[in-house]
């Protein structure tokens, strides 16, 4: 985070661009605060509040106990009455004992009590594999919040996304659950403050092509991309379909894809069993049944707990071979 | 009244616990571990000592993620403790756990934890049914600094005061929770206090003196037995980072030189001179002995074998189930409809 005031970066990590989009909406809202376990001191688990304790002060940057459901309990009851939070959650494993604050409380705020009131925080958290981090600290949760109406679900796979999505979570008055993934923050890209093309809700066609649609989120987008360039060399042109937001979905761009290319997969880190692609699929079939050619896969983690040895953690989540394998089989 | 001392064992015990730790942060460097989640009891030793020695061989505990010392203590396998941390087939848990989450049923280990205050009201269900059953077993709960500031510790307590049940639970303070010094994370640091307003039997032990800690760990692990649910704090400090990773940059090199002075095992030691318990020589022997067992342990874990990759899939359910579906194989099934 060299210079603050720049406007492009042509190289950033997601962790940087995550870093600046909450240093950027802090310096403009005197009302954002960030509370979590380690956020302020240490700077974070993985580092997304770096120095911003030294840069707004230990009263807007909070380092509390290891109270997960009282974190975000009083994170709720801060954005009812007048500030609005940034809480973190050191892992998405930890939705488990803060689910009742997340499900009855934040999410049924603004109904609940008849539209008089909402709860505008942002409620950063990150998930996934990779790191042998073991059954209670790689989990993609995603689906238990897409489950529940209410709350706004962001996922980027992008630095510049992972800043505008987060900006635009904090001047929105809906509560946003923000899950970032824990190998994507040394991941780069650029970054564009102006960039005058991001749409909120708007998923992003990363790539266009007449074959398949690809259709994913987080990390998942890296492998879709490296599988692209190998289908490429077989003939096989591949759309893919950053999803980037899980709650507002953009269906519309969805089956605009699968109408062209009439052939769908469905990519994620998550358990196979009532997953986002579950979710996917069945609008992808509700939408575009006539025009399909092949069934829509939904290619997934194993519908099992994370294990830690490498070997086997390495797969249990999607392989790039395999979804080439499988993007050849529906081109077929 | 010399030959009545368990000083030397308890030195053993927490020297192992050291030396297995040394071990596991070769593993580390070596590329060996499963992953870098590792966290070392060095310079805590005295609390699994005092507390494990304490409790009886048909008693029960879970810990939480830096447990490794307390199932030494207990009489973990550094051989299987080790390959668990490599995440090979020989590990306590076939290697699907991992650091985190050793665990051994026979030997009253009900796990580790990953879930900060996760394994704690497993203690409680532990000593209901031992109530129930009419078994004269203990159950204890191990947990940090942190954990107390979980609200299911205090669920917890209540249940075990209101039930009367043989449960102790056991809090590590190590004076950090991550980068969190513990002035930062609670309000009023009178732990005991808490225990006590829960009609708990406390101890708080705060000096390097394992050989009283024991003989006191003893005393309420025995009122437990008696239906007095209990609460030990035992203070300590973290020698090292939090986990691999980290080197602690929030906390000063003056604070670590000044509190990794009061080591219990230089401490044991020296009394164990002193007292003419055990001279220089017998030291070295048992120190020797200590390094060749967990040669051997860093050997068998290295060449320990990684598991067949079906092994994902099985323990999910009984094995009386069905193995979950590979996703692989409902993909191909759908696709060559
Ligand atoms: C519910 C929960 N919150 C946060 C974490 C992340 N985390 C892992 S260990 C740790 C510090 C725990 O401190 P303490 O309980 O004192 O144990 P110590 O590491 O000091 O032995 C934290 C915050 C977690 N694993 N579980
Ligand atoms: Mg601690």
């Amino acid at each position: 985070m060299s210079d603050l005031n720049q406007n492009f970066f042509e190289k950033i990590t997601y962790r940087d661009a995550l870093r600046l989009a909450i240093h950027d909406a802090m310096i403009e809202d005197k009302k954002i605060i960030i509370i979590g376990v380690d956020v302020a001191n240490y700077g974070g688990a993985y580092g997304a509040t770096k120095d911003l304790l030294k840069i707004f002060g230990k009263e807007r940057v909070i380092d509390a106990p290891i109270s997960e459901p009282a974190i975000v309990g009083a994170a709720v009851g801060a954005a009812m009455t007048g500030l609005r939070p940034v809480a973190e959650l050191m892992y998405v494993d930890f939705f488990g004992m803060s689910m009742d604050q997340i499900v009855n409380q934040l999410a049924k705020v603004r109904y609940m009590f008849g539209g008089q009131i909402s709860a505008p925080l942002v409620l950063r958290t990150q998930g996934g594999t990779g790191r042998s981090a073991g059954a209670q600290h790689s989990q993609s949760l995603e689906s238990w919040i897409m489950h529940t109406p209410g709350l706004f679900l962001s996922m980027p796979s992008k630095p510049n996304d992972a800043y505008h999505l987060l900006r635009h979570a904090l001047r929105i008055d809906n509560p946003t659950i923000f899950i970032e993934h824990k190998l994507l923050y040394n991941s780069t890209g650029y970054l564009d403050k102006l960039d005058t093309n991001f749409s909120f809700g708007k998923a992003n066609i990363i790539r266009e092509g007449e074959d398949i649609s690809i259709i994913s989120y987080s990390r998942m987008i890296n492998f879709a991309e490296k599988a692209a360039e190998i289908l490429n060399q077989n003939n096989i042109n591949s759309e893919i379909i950053d999803l980037r937001t899980l709650n507002p979905l953009d269906s519309k761009t969805i089956i605009k894809s699968v109408n062209k290319t009439k052939r769908a997969l469905v990519l994620s880190e998550s358990n196979y069993t009532s997953s986002v692609p579950s979710e996917i699929t069945s609008i992808i079939f509700e939408n575009c049944y006539r025009i399909l050619k092949k069934p829509v896969i939904r290619y997934t983690a194993e519908d099992t707990p994370v294990p830690v040895a490498p070997n086997l953690e390495k797969n249990y989540i999607p392989t790039i071979e395999k979804i080439v394998e499988y993007s050849k089989k529906l081109c077929n | 009244m010399m030959s009545n001392t368990l000083l030397p064992e308890l030195y053993t015990t927490m020297k192992r616990i050291r030396s297995f730790e040394e071990r596991v942060g070769e593993l580390f460097i070596k590329g060996e571990s499963a992953g870098t989640m590792l966290h070392l009891s060095t310079g805590e030793e005295i609390g699994p000592a005092c507390v494990g020695t304490a409790m009886k061989e048909q008693d029960t505990f879970t810990t939480h993620h830096r447990g490794h010392g307390i199932f030494i203590a207990r009489g973990g396998d550094p051989k299987k403790m080790l390959a668990e941390i490599a995440g090979k087939k020989d590990g306590y848990c076939k290697g699907k756990g991992g650091s985190m989450h050793i665990a051994d049923m026979k030997l009253g280990h009900l796990g580790a934890n990953a879930i900060v205050g996760g394994g704690i009201p497993t203690v409680v269900g532990a000593g209901i049914s031992y109530k129930y059953l009419k078994e004269e077993r203990v159950s204890v709960a191990f947990f940090g600094d942190g954990a107390m500031q979980q609200g299911i510790l205090y669920e917890s307590m209540n249940m075990a005061s209101l039930w009367k049940l043989p449960v102790v639970f056991c809090c590590i303070n190590n004076q950090y929770g991550m980068g969190t010094k513990i002035d930062n994370a609670v309000g009023y640091k009178d732990f005991s206090k808490r225990a006590e307003s829960f009609g708990l039997k406390t101890l708080h032990i705060n000096d390097l003196d394992v050989e009283n800690a024991y003989n006191k760990s003893r005393e309420i692990i025995e009122d437990a037995r008696k239906f007095q649910p209990g609460f030990i704090e035992i203070e300590c400090y973290r020698f090292y980072g939090h986990a691999r990773m980290d080197k602690s940059p929030y906390r000063n090199d003056l604070e670590e030189t000044e509190m990794r002075k009061l080591d219990p095992i230089d401490y044991a030691k020296k009394e164990l001179i002193k007292n003419n318990m055990l001279n220089k020589e017998e030291i070295s022997e048992i120190d020797k002995n200590i390094l060749n067992e967990m040669d051997e342990a860093m050997e068998f874990a290295i060449k320990s074998p990684v598991n067949d990759e079906n092994e994902i899939f099985i323990d999910v359910y009984s094995e009386k189930d069905p193995l979950p579906i590979s996703i692989d194989e409902k993909i191909n099934k759908i696709l060559s409809n």
